[in-house]
């Protein structure tokens, strides 16, 4: 057969980001710019040389483990928007641990990567558990927390972990992630181990959805919440717990940036765009595990390699912002792309 | 400062914020009880931020006083336009509304920034020289008290605010359009039996909230921004979608909800100088609106119940 549904499912997300690099290009050269010089640009700021490529990575690190957090939910029918928050308190958590205590590495780094997951499982549990058991939608209970997130992390920041500051003391070196090896290798870019910890979570989530008797529940309450029901599955714990896993995939995304990137977490006007960013990823890579590594990579690419455009093509860094956006788009409306393949394939017959 | 005076302070004050609260969030109303939900409120008041400014930047020579009126009535026509993105993906494409929500927001940030970068070379739009005004309304601002409260420092937008939120009402209750519009959202299906093009309605909906999102971006944007950037719309259209849910999906209700926020808004800005909330923490004033809305959907503020239809794409011919 000459379009399977495995190879429409697989084309679907290559056609829609062909579709967004080519609207991208038809604007720059509607405002005058060279679509070959804006993109050759941007992929010498993602790969030009050694150190690009470390920030290149570094960036993809938290979108792997928000995409993962997103793709999470939704195999279990759950759109977590709520991502965003869910980083902002693991982050918080992270640091807070990282800069309270002093204690041997083996000790103090998984404590405070812990102690991320457990702050963004905790943020994913409220929503989760008002969905189990008062049915009230997820959508607009994560929004709202993230917002409740960004104002409780700028307040914790300011009159608990410091005395009136914008930004904490840094991390102790115990709890850090950050390596002088990874870093002297990239010319100093800030790569740090947290891509080791992204990718295996990564294996753990295709481990847990596709190989154990959990997975295999909240995949089911995703397809059918009623034939999973019947089946003597509990839908409400499932929920709960998809909520929290995602919520703690999330929390380690925070901690990939306050014990790799910065090592400290300061005051925010707003967003880090982190968990948004990781709606676009899991969609791109159709909520699978290998999928999501893909497609964060894509996006770290073309966030990193967008810094450098305006310097050698002349191009606004913000063409990347409306690219993502149009792929997030085509990938949405994959239904009209689907149509056109099936045109195709009856008239190929 | 007796009462009196505290309250004539505070009234104006949050009606500045609740005002393109209420624009916004009477657009999401529209939207939603047509059935399609629309995260992207955000985003539409983005656009309606951004093309305000920069049309008043732009126009203020050839319209004089006049500009901030066009200027919001352009914002309100574009971000109509933009909202056919919205409307197209979800209605015609049958893309999850959610998701295509989100990208609203991320394209219409992007669009207007890169705009921005592209006309003025920098991260921000130069500042408006002359944006809306309070003023005091002649005659009854002299009553006293109710003049001093009601009729004084107010901008003319937080009036049409409040009296486009009756006419939304009235519209949505008392007309035949209103009748259909609620209908496609409850139950497209029969909608579609009595003869009512569920398509259609539906894209009208989703464009009157791009209307008004541009409305409540480009007001807010000339009464309390003055300029455009990256910060200038920071989670208001979340607000007013908030708004729409806490005042139930009726009008009146997101009017109230909304003016409910726009006070706590500037409670947190203008409230460590009142002397009632000077011993309240900034922290419970700004995510006051987010933990009601969580409240208010649990059921412990009144159960609110959404539109049946809402987030389901309709395919026609299908049960």
């Amino acid at each position: 057969m000459l379009f399977s549904n495995r190879m429409i499912n697989i084309l679907i997300p290559i056609i829609s980001v062909l579709l967004g690099l080519l609207s991208g290009a038809i604007i720059m050269f509607f405002f005058g710019y060279n679509p070959v010089e804006g993109y050759a640009a941007l992929w010498n700021g993602a790969f030009g040389d050694s150190y690009f490529f470390g920030e290149t990575i570094r960036q993809v690190t938290p979108y792997i483990l928000s995409g993962l957090a997103v793709a999470f939910a939704l195999r279990t029918g759950l759109l977590n928007i709520g991502v965003e928050g869910q980083v902002f308190v693991g982050w918080l958590a992270s640091v807070w641990v990282g800069i309270s205590f002093e204690l041997p590495m083996v000790i103090h780094l998984p404590l405070a990567v812990l102690a991320a997951a457990l702050a963004g499982a905790f943020w994913g549990f409220i929503p989760g558990i008002l969905k189990a058991k008062l049915g009230v939608h997820e959508v607009i209970v994560t929004i709202m927390m993230n917002y409740i997130a960004l104002y409780i992390s700028n307040e914790m920041v300011r009159s608990v972990l410091t005395d009136g500051a914008d930004r904490t003391p840094e991390i102790f070196p115990t709890a850090s992630l950050a390596s002088e090896w990874l870093a002297s290798m990239t010319f100093y870019s800030r790569l740090h181990y947290g891509i080791l910890i992204a990718l295996f979570m990564a294996a753990v989530m295709w481990f847990v959805l596709n190989k154990t008797t959990t997975g295999f529940e909240l995949r089911s309450v995703g397809f059918n919440q009623n034939a999973s029901k019947y089946a003597g599955m509990n839908v409400s714990k499932n929920i709960v717990l998809a909520m929290v896993i995602s919520g703690a995939f999330a929390g380690l995304a925070g901690a990939m940036e306050g014990l790799g990137t910065f090592g400290y977490m300061n005051v925010k006007s707003g967003f880090t765009n982190i968990g948004f960013d990781g709606i676009a990823v899991a969609l791109l890579g159709a909520n699978t595990a290998l999928g999501v590594v893909l497609a964060a990579f894509l996006f770290g690419t073309l966030k990193i390699g967008a810094l450098n455009m305006p310097t050698e093509a002349g191009v606004p860094t913000e063409l990347v912002e409306i690219v993502i956006a149009l792929i997030i788009f085509f990938v949405a409306s994959s239904y009209i792309i689907r149509w056109v393949f099936l045109r195709f394939k009856k008239e190929g017959k | 400062m007796g009462i009196i005076d505290i309250i004539a302070s505070i009234i104006p004050a949050a009606m500045v914020y609740a005002a393109p609260l209420i624009f916004t969030a009477l657009g999401g109303v529209f939207s939603e009880r047509s059935g399609i939900i629309n995260i992207g409120l955000e985003g539409l008041m983005v656009m309606g931020a951004f093309v305000g400014v920069v049309f008043h930047l732009t126009f203020y020579d050839t319209f004089g006083a006049a500009t901030p009126w066009v200027s919001i009535l352009v914002a309100m026509a574009v971000s109509a336009l933009f909202a056919l993105v919205h409307a197209v993906a979800s209605i015609t494409f049958r893309a999850d509304q959610v998701v295509s929500g989100v990208a609203i927001n991320f394209l219409a940030l992007g669009i207007g920034l890169f705009l921005t970068k592209q006309w003025y070379d920098k991260g921000q739009t130069d500042m408006v020289e002359r944006p809306f005004y309070a003023t005091d309304i002649p005659g009854l601002s002299q009553i006293p008290i109710i003049g001093d409260w009601f009729f004084s420092d107010w901008y003319m937008t937080s009036y049409l605010a409040i009296a486009l939120a009756v006419l939304v009402w009235f519209i949505i209750y008392k007309t035949p359009f209103g009748l259909r519009l609620r209908s496609v959202g409850e139950h497209p299906m029969a909608a579609d039996t009595n003869g009512i093009k569920v398509y259609r309605m539906r894209y009208i909906a989703v464009m009157l909230s791009g209307a008004f999102g541009g409305l409540g971006g480009s007001v807010y944007a000339l009464t309390v921004a003055l300029n455009f950037s990256h910060s200038t719309i920071v989670g208001q259209g979340f607000m007013a979608l908030a708004a729409v849910i806490f005042g139930k999906w009726h009008p009146l209700g997101a009017l109230g909800a909304a003016i409910f926020f726009g006070f706590a808004q500037s409670l947190s800005v203008f409230g460590s100088g009142l002397p009632l909330f000077e011993d309240v923490p900034q922290i419970f004033l700004l995510i006051a609106p987010y933990v009601l809305t969580i409240l208010a959907l649990a059921g412990f503020i009144g159960r609110a119940e959404a539109p049946k239809a809402l987030g389901e794409p309709y395919v026609k011919g299908s049960r």
